[in-house]
């Protein structure tokens, strides 16, 4: 979240979720892959002589394991497609292709790949086709770059370095890389849209609960003991005090000015029934308890934005603490909500 | 076997919920749901809900959600990164144990953040086919065109179901896609976006929610005039590789079917309506089939998944529509389908009753 609101006065950021996946393959799958790297297709053969590709390791009828693994050829025929355009993102693709379940011939079911023709005018049911290799393979449904009409010249010689892979190792696959990314444009909700645009003007909003006057921060819209909507907004004092913290030693990627060790606590604002998480700094590390007063440091005036990162750390008031049995959250006591703590 | 009824819901369904979170969605409606039968949090002995990270690109992300319902005091609760149809499944085990007599059930997809096409292929086998990214319309269309070419249907046949959606969709206020006058020329005419399917062929990606609430015997009868008993329901699934299925059937979808069938004391095409989980017309026509529904069956008279689609609350979606028409009186009898995976793979049916 930048804290720069576009052009519609909307808040939001670009959200991506990836994870950089290792997967192991076991024998059955790894025989498929290493077969890839070395420019051959296989597959897994069943007792009754049929054969499925890719290469599966447990009959998905009867749940047996399947061990004994066949090659296959690497020409077959369509037997059904589509016509992707544009090209999906993170798919090996550049330019629009056919996408299909293709029967290899010595196959009994088909397999998904890619078919690289001009046009879905190129693309039929039943056009038999061969398939087409990188140059570089290193055991990955990737290595094959999809398939061809037969008999084009296209897939001519593309296994090529065969022979190489095979000589320089002849260690089978075991694991594979499957990245995921996902991405999405991430817009808070309204309550969460007025909370940050408030903090450009260094003011920290709550909302409080109809129920029983209650008041939650960050706002979110409804007070979650009762599932009810909560709208009526109020302004929140910049003083409170440790509700509880941690003395952390790993640093924050992308907050290279936060030294190492540092304390990030439960700040609960005077007048808030819930706390929420901030940094604790201007003090000695041991000198931080729960129960001691803080107030916030804010960013200069200059370098404020729609953020919470406005805020950039809680420092000690010097006021007397609250007392240990009296400091956390009220929302979930009998104390009566909204109340200020008083100092002892 | 336990008598089990669904006795109120509630569905919200829009084109994207640009600044509502998903507790902010599912606040109104489980207040709905449960206000309509006069129930509190308080009153409702077990609650199950659906959902999926994926969407809201959040780890848990069903925990916070936890907040719509009013989880404190501690509630007994589950929740399965399913559609919610399958959670309503869960909540009727646990009523069938007898441990509880009420149940609220709720699921909610937001997939307007992301591209939700794209982000369905990760459910894919994730060695040979998810590296490919093949996107959910394209696998809607390797399954249509063999329909077609196995001679099952036409394109003018599938057509024909997505006029059928749309105009049963007038008048439902949760249907994005509905048109009175839409004729199977118009839809003929629409641009191909996967071949051969054409965006009318595919379901209307929605953002929203649902919530049901669940009661058992004599406390059904209490809380609503007509409750739409469970009758039977069975999910059933099918292998995951597309490769190794017959993509013109869906076994599970007949299986499923024919047990909750059993359960029932009636078949399947006994049903006045039917509201089906479709993400093709491909898949309502393969379906139909599957499930036996004749002519005299009322196929999606809310206008079906096919209207208005909200990943991991269209099943939920469907059974809620289902019973209203048995508590309107619109239907004595009433068939719910639901579905999840890459074609059909797994299917649930729950047939429903009036009495």
């Amino acid at each position: 979240m930048t804290g720069v609101p576009d052009e519609r006065g909307r808040l939001r950021a670009d959200l991506v979720i990836e994870y950089p996946f290792t997967r192991t393959t076991g024998p059955v799958v790894g025989a498929f892959m290493t077969g890839l790297r070395d420019g051959r297709i296989v597959g897994s053969r069943r007792t009754d002589g049929r054969v499925f590709v890719p290469a599966v390791e447990v009959d998905p009828e009867t749940g047996d394991a399947i061990t004994e693994i066949v090659e296959v050829g690497s020409t077959g025929v369509i037997e059904t497609w589509t016509w992707v355009d544009p090209p999906r993102p993170g798919s090996p693709w550049e330019d629009p292709h056919g996408l299909a379940l293709v029967r290899l011939d010595g196959a009994d079911t088909p397999m998904l790949h890619g078919v690289l023709v001009e046009s879905a005018d190129d693309m039929a049911t039943g056009m038999r086709v061969e398939a087409v290799w990188k140059a570089e393979r290193v055991g990955h449904i990737t290595d094959l770059k999809g398939f061809v009409p037969e008999g084009t010249g296209q897939a001519e010689n593309s296994a090529e370095g065969t022979e190489r892979a095979v000589d320089e190792t002849d260690e089978a696959v075991r694991s594979i890389r499957t990245p995921i990314r996902l991405e999405y444009d991430f817009i808070p909700s309204a309550a969460a849209q007025e909370y940050l645009h408030a903090y450009a003007d260094k003011r920290i909003l709550g909302n409080r609960s109809p129920v029983d006057g209650a008041v939650f921060v960050p706002p979110r819209g409804v007070d979650p003991r009762h599932g009810v909507a909560a709208t009526e907004m109020v302004e929140l004092a910049h003083t409170g005090h440790v509700g509880n913290f941690c003395v952390t030693h790993l640093p924050i990627p992308g907050r290279d000015d936060l030294p190492t060790p540092y304390v990030s606590a439960w700040i609960h604002l005077d007048g808030a029934d819930i706390g929420f998480l901030g940094l604790v700094a201007g003090c000695d590390l041991d000198d931080v308890r729960i129960g001691m007063r803080v107030r916030a440091v804010w960013k200069p005036d200059e370098d404020l934005g729609a953020t919470a990162e406005n805020v950039l750390y809680w420092e000690p008031t010097g006021d007397p603490d609250v007392p240990v049995d009296r400091a956390g959250n009220r929302a979930w006591r009998d104390s009566a909500p909204g109340e200020v703590v008083e100092d002892a | 076997m336990r008598e089990v009824a669904v006795v109120s819901s509630a569905v919200h369904q829009v084109e994207a919920l640009t600044f509502t979170t998903d507790v902010q969605l599912m606040v109104p409606l489980i207040n709905q749901a449960r206000d309509s039968v006069g129930l509190t949090q308080d009153d409702i002995g077990f609650t199950c809900s659906g959902s999926s990270d994926f969407l809201a690109g959040q780890g848990f992300s069903f925990v916070q959600t936890l907040d719509a319902v009013g989880a404190f005091p501690p509630i007994a609760e589950s929740h399965v990164e399913m559609d919610g149809a399958f959670a309503l499944y869960e909540a009727w085990v646990k009523l069938q144990i007898g441990e509880v007599d009420t149940a609220l059930v709720y699921s909610y997809g937001k997939s307007s953040p992301g591209s939700r096409r794209d982000v369905l292929a990760v459910q894919l086998d994730p060695y040979a086919m998810a590296p490919l990214w093949p996107d959910a319309h394209s696998v809607a269309a390797l399954q249509a065109r063999r329909l077609l070419e196995s001679g099952g249907v036409t394109l003018g046949q599938l057509a024909e179901i997505a006029v059928r959606s749309q105009r049963n969709a007038v008048g439902n206020p949760n249907a994005l896609r509905a048109s009175a006058d839409v004729t199977v020329d118009d839809v003929m005419a629409d641009a191909v976006v996967a071949d051969p399917l054409r965006a009318a062929d595919l379901a209307a990606e929605a953002d929203g929610g649902c919530a049901v609430v669940l009661a058992a015997g004599h406390r059904a009868r209490e809380l609503c005039d007509r409750p739409a008993w469970i009758r039977g329901i069975d999910h059933r699934v099918d292998a995951h590789g597309l490769g190794v299925r017959d993509l013109t059937r869906s076994p599970s979808a007949a299986l499923a079917a024919a047990r909750a069938a059993d359960r029932a004391g009636f078949e399947a095409d006994a049903v006045d309506v039917a509201e089906l989980h479709a993400s093709s017309t491909a898949q309502v026509h393969l379906l139909t089939g599957e499930l036996s529904l004749g002519d005299d069956v009322r196929i999606d008279p809310s206008g079906g998944s096919l209207a208005g689609d909200t990943l991991m609350a269209a099943g939920l979606v469907r059974i809620a529509e289902a019973a209203r028409q048995v508590a309107s009186g619109d239907a004595d009898r009433a068939l719910a389908h639901a579905s999840s995976g890459p074609c059909l793979q797994q299917n649930l049916v729950c047939l429903l009753e009036g009495e």
